[in-house]
């Protein structure tokens, strides 16, 4: 094999054209073929396809329902049907979904926000009594997932009288081990002279965190509260549990799973509802893109 | 009182007093959870009853006569040995073409990352109506090359794969932004120095930038696992198990023997715990041994 791939690369002229690199990629002056780069060819379809299922949801949201059950499937409707859009507003409990889960996401980033916060920082900087005992003990909470412990934790949140009431999704994850981690890391990567000045003028604890430590993280929190946020939005297994029977709790993902059981045939209308529970979460990634990014690169470290 | 005094402007009670509300939160939904399920592994109960009978290892020899926990732990594994090659070989690939300064590639990125926010239930509606029998997009595309059609999630046969397909899509471009960020880590002299030795591009690739893509590698492979093992959503969603128990994966079951079997004295929590259990010292085990793997063959530069 390696007779055949390490052909005498001098030989090829340098090209002037081809760009300068980005860090470590693998990129060689050589001759064209083509009038562009040639992975183009891998990366156009590649995109296609992973943008397919969403592209075929907008036609589909924006078809009637007879179009859509028409085989060959018609790839673009004559008139688009904004309408479907509306009649999900009107006739389900969708408003109603949208809501208890930006209620539910919004109150659960911002209590995250705070609690970790100021744990992290007793864990970067202050030296107490057990303090590497219990960021041991919890950061070892970590390995055990949900769905590990998902039967004794709905019997607390049972125990609790939650069940039923949005509270089953807030107070359990109103802290986030993750979190705690993140900013623990970030907080120890700190300078630590502003905040010995601070505290030799006299300034407590909560005021060198508040006015020294928080402004300069806000990238971690941006970090902390997005991916915080997606978690929290899109999740499934934990609602499905403690939300059995009362609807006016149900979040978006428990009613799209409840909507598609019952619309199967109106996928016009079940592909309207879709979208519209997604397009926070896309403006948020459009928004916000270097975050998730930069999340997902720590979520990394947490192993 | 001078002592009192004395302890509340101490850094222990400073230190206490930030951690204490996150340290009442997992402990109450952290750490009693880990303790009570262990007990009710050992018990026979249900969900609502208050009834619990101690049965000891009980519950956990009656695992290895169930055919039914059989099959979903055959149905895991063989989910997990298609995921996790697949998602990973096919991002190693996809983070290498993005590695690039090339036109649009700020859209092809957008592409591959945009699944990564798409919740399980959206994903699951969307491939349920691409992988229509009837009137998906996707027989039709593939009866234009000749293929077909499918059955995909209604074919025992086919179920597992297409749920292969439909998580691949929605877990690459978690995968491929851990292994873009490890290749721009790359140093671009080593890269360049190969070069100049006449080392081709395939060469270049497998002596000098796959051995330190190592721990990117090691760490989706664990993370891939991990997450395979654990599998519910898309299977709840989008197959129920289904067909023929061709789908049901250990996390389904578990629910199902405690959730489904109706709330009342047929459920079988204590059982169910036990199984959740045992799928966690595999998960431990699986992951220690792949680290312990990982760690004689991957080198880490600082």
């Amino acid at each position: 094999m390696s007779a055949v791939t390490e052909a005498p690369v001098e030989l090829v002229r340098p090209d002037p054209r081809s760009l300068a690199g980005e860090t470590g990629m693998v990129e060689r002056p050589r001759r064209r073929l083509l009038p562009f780069d040639p992975w183009h060819l891998f990366l156009l379809p590649l995109a296609a396809v992973m943008l397919l299922p969403l592209l075929w949801m907008v036609v589909t949201s924006l078809e009637t329902e007879a179009q859509t059950f028409h085989f060959p499937p018609i790839l673009w409707p004559g008139t688009p049907q904004f309408g479907n859009y509306l009649d999900v507003i009107r006739d389900s409990a969708f408003t109603r979904w949208f809501w208890n889960t930006t209620v539910v996401t919004v109150t659960v980033v911002a209590s995250n926000l705070v609690l970790c916060t100021l744990a992290a920082y007793a864990f970067a900087r202050i030296r107490f009594l057990g303090r590497a005992f219990i960021y041991f003990v919890i950061l070892a909470t970590l390995m055990v997932p949900l769905q590990v412990v998902l039967i004794p934790t709905f019997l607390l949140v049972k125990d609790l009288g939650l069940l039923d009431r949005l509270g089953a999704l807030v107070v359990p994850n109103l802290v986030n081990v993750f979190g705690i981690f993140l900013l623990t890391q970030f907080f120890r990567t700190l300078p630590i002279d502003l905040e010995e000045a601070a505290r030799i003028d006299g300034a407590s604890r909560l005021s060198i965190l508040l006015r020294i430590v928080v402004p300069l993280s806000l990238p971690a929190l941006a970090t902390l509260a997005v991916i915080q946020f997606l978690w929290t939005w899109n999740d499934f297994l934990w609602p499905l549990v403690t939300i059995l029977t009362n609807q006016d709790a149900f979040t978006l993902q428990l009613g799209l799973a409840t909507f598609q059981g019952s619309h199967q045939t109106q996928w016009h209308l079940v592909a309207a509802a879709n979208l519209m529970s997604m397009v926070p979460m896309i403006v948020l990634f459009l928004l916000a893109q270097r975050y998730f990014v930069r999340g997902i690169a720590t979520q990394g470290l947490k192993g | 009182m001078d002592r009192f005094r004395r302890f509340l402007v101490s850094d222990h009670a400073a230190g206490w007093a930030f951690i204490l509300p996150s340290v009442i939160l997992i402990v109450v939904f952290g750490l009693i959870p880990i303790v009570w399920g262990l007990i009710l592994s050992f018990q026979k109960a249900g969900l609502i009853s208050p009834e619990r009978e101690w049965v000891g290892l009980g519950n956990y020899a009656k695992i290895a006569s169930d055919p039914k926990a059989r099959q979903a732990a055959l149905n895991t594994i063989t989910y997990t040995l298609l995921f996790v090659p697949t998602s990973i070989l096919a991002s190693l690939f996809i983070a290498h073409a993005l590695n690039r300064k090339i036109a649009f590639v700020h859209f092809y990125r957008l592409a591959v990352f945009i699944p990564v926010v798409t919740s399980t239930i959206a994903t699951g509606i969307m491939f349920l109506w691409l992988f229509d029998k009837n009137y998906g997009l996707a027989n039709w595309l593939l009866g234009k090359i000749g293929l077909g059609p499918f059955g995909f999630f209604e074919d025992p046969n086919q179920a597992m794969i297409a749920l292969v397909l439909m998580t691949v899509w929605g877990w690459l471009g978690f995968d491929t932004i851990i292994y873009l960020a490890a290749l721009q880590g790359v140093p671009q002299e080593l890269i360049e120095a190969a070069s100049i030795d006449g080392s081709s591009r395939w060469s270049t690739f497998w002596r000098v930038t796959w051995p330190m893509l190592g721990p990117a590698t090691l760490l989706l492979v664990v993370w891939s696992t991990i997450s395979a093992l654990q599998l519910f959503d898309e299977v709840f969603f989008v197959t129920h198990g289904g067909p023929l128990g061709r789908t049901s994966v250990v996390v389904f079951y578990v629910y199902r023997l405690a959730f489904e079997q109706g709330l009342g004295s047929l459920s079988l929590a204590g059982y169910a715990a036990a199984i959740a259990y045992v799928l966690f010292l595999v998960i431990l085990m699986l992951t220690l041994a792949q680290f312990w793997l990982g760690r004689r063959v991957v080198h880490y530069s600082s």
